[in-house]
């Protein structure tokens, strides 16, 4: 069982995502939360850089945190999973360990 | 499953405190157990009596509160911290000659070796923070 | 991981910020300094600006803070001896291992000698080693 990262910073404000990028193996799985969701938006800067962590990594956002910003499904990076509180437990308990980017 | 859960920011300022509370409730709902929530840095300011959020916002303090009263969650508040940001409850207050304690119902002050002690013993730690 | 009746788990503490801006490398260093008597197995990471954590020559004199960086040449001898450095953040702030301190630890089992705690080590070795911890705590 691989870990379960989570991001919860915007990467147009920090360097959090990348950061994370940079250290999750292959398998592992990356959760954005919080400001994180802006991180799984398509058409930015930074979805060049989430496309290509998709080849190893399986990315989820947070819907309420979405939500909460205004954000719609409809424009998250193609691939990423749309999940709520409940499925971000379920997360947990499926990888072996958790890894909170703060 | 036995979580320990870590709450690293006060609430209001960061929607740290929201986001922990959030998926205490999911993981609760679920049946998993959870072991403890313990508070560390600005994240003692969870466990204030003297919060008078405005009518239309919610009650961050009360809802630990009441969740702990209504699911016997230990919810723990790191002493080292807590004094730093003064926060205390009764004996604390007492033992430094502090006028009062202003700690909500719910919570307990204690050592950091209960955040590691929930490591040790929770099958998963989840971190909430800045 | 059971040793007996006691359980083992590897304990990693992430370091990514650096000093007094904020107190997260302060009470970080207070969080490890407490685990390390549980007998737990202990690794400290600092990559990103956690690397400035370890700068030698910190002075904080005039910001009227405590300078508490005195205190990692101390985790030796709460036998905390796996301090792991990202050598790509180094080099992102044009820094290098003789810009840190040096922390050591006394090898019990060699009869005491004096040996390096710091493990500089690449982004891709870091990412395998965080990916066998039981718990990480990020500060």
């Amino acid at each position: 069982m691989s870990m379960l990262h989570t991001v919860n910073k915007s990467p147009f404000e920090r360097n959090t995502l990348e950061s994370c990028i940079g250290l999750a193996v292959p398998g592992s799985a990356i959760l954005l939360m919080e400001d994180g969701v802006i991180g799984a938006m398509a058409n930015t800067k930074h979805s060049e850089m989430v496309k290509a962590a998709m080849a190893n990594v399986k990315i989820y956002v947070l819907g309420p945190d979405l939500k909460a910003r205004g954000l719609s499904e409809g424009n998250v990076v193609d691939g990423i999973s749309v999940v709520g509180y409940g499925d971000f437990v379920d997360l947990t308990a499926e990888h072996a360990a958790v890894q909170s980017w703060l | 499953m036995k979580y320990g859960i870590l709450v690293n920011e006060g609430p209001y300022t960061h929607q740290a405190s929201d986001s922990a509370l959030a998926f205490t409730k999911a993981a609760l709902e679920k049946g998993h157990e959870i072991f403890r929530v313990f508070f560390y840095h600005d994240g003692v300011n969870n466990g204030t009596s003297l919060a008078i959020p405005p009518q239309d916002d919610r009650h961050i303090p009360n809802q630990w509160s009441e969740l702990a009263k209504e699911h016997n969650i230990d919810l723990v508040l790191c002493v080292a911290a807590a004094q730093r940001r003064g926060l205390l409850d009764e004996s604390e207050a007492k033992r430094n000659s502090k006028a009062a304690s202003n700690m909500i119902e719910g919570f307990r002050i204690s050592g950091l070796g209960q955040l590691i002690e929930a490591g040790i013993q929770g099958d998963r730690m989840v971190v909430f923070g800045d | 991981m059971e040793d007996g009746d006691q359980i083992i788990k590897k304990f990693m503490y992430m370091n990514r910020k650096a000093p007094y801006g904020t107190i997260y490398a302060w009470e970080s260093l207070e969080v490890v300094l407490i685990a390390a008597a549980f007998d737990q197995d202990i690794s400290l990471v600092f990559a990103d600006d956690g690397v400035y954590q370890l700068m030698d020559g910190q002075n904080t004199e005039e910001v009227g803070m405590k300078n508490f960086s005195k205190t990692y040449s101390a985790l030796g001898d709460y036998d905390i001896k796996k301090i792991y450095i990202e050598q790509e953040s180094l080099e992102e702030r044009g820094l290098s291992l003789g810009d840190l301190q040096d922390l050591k630890y006394e090898d019990e089992d060699d009869d005491w000698a004096e040996k390096d705690s710091i493990i500089l080590i690449s982004r891709a070795e870091l990412a395998k080693v965080i990916d066998e911890q039981d718990v990480v705590f990020s500060f």
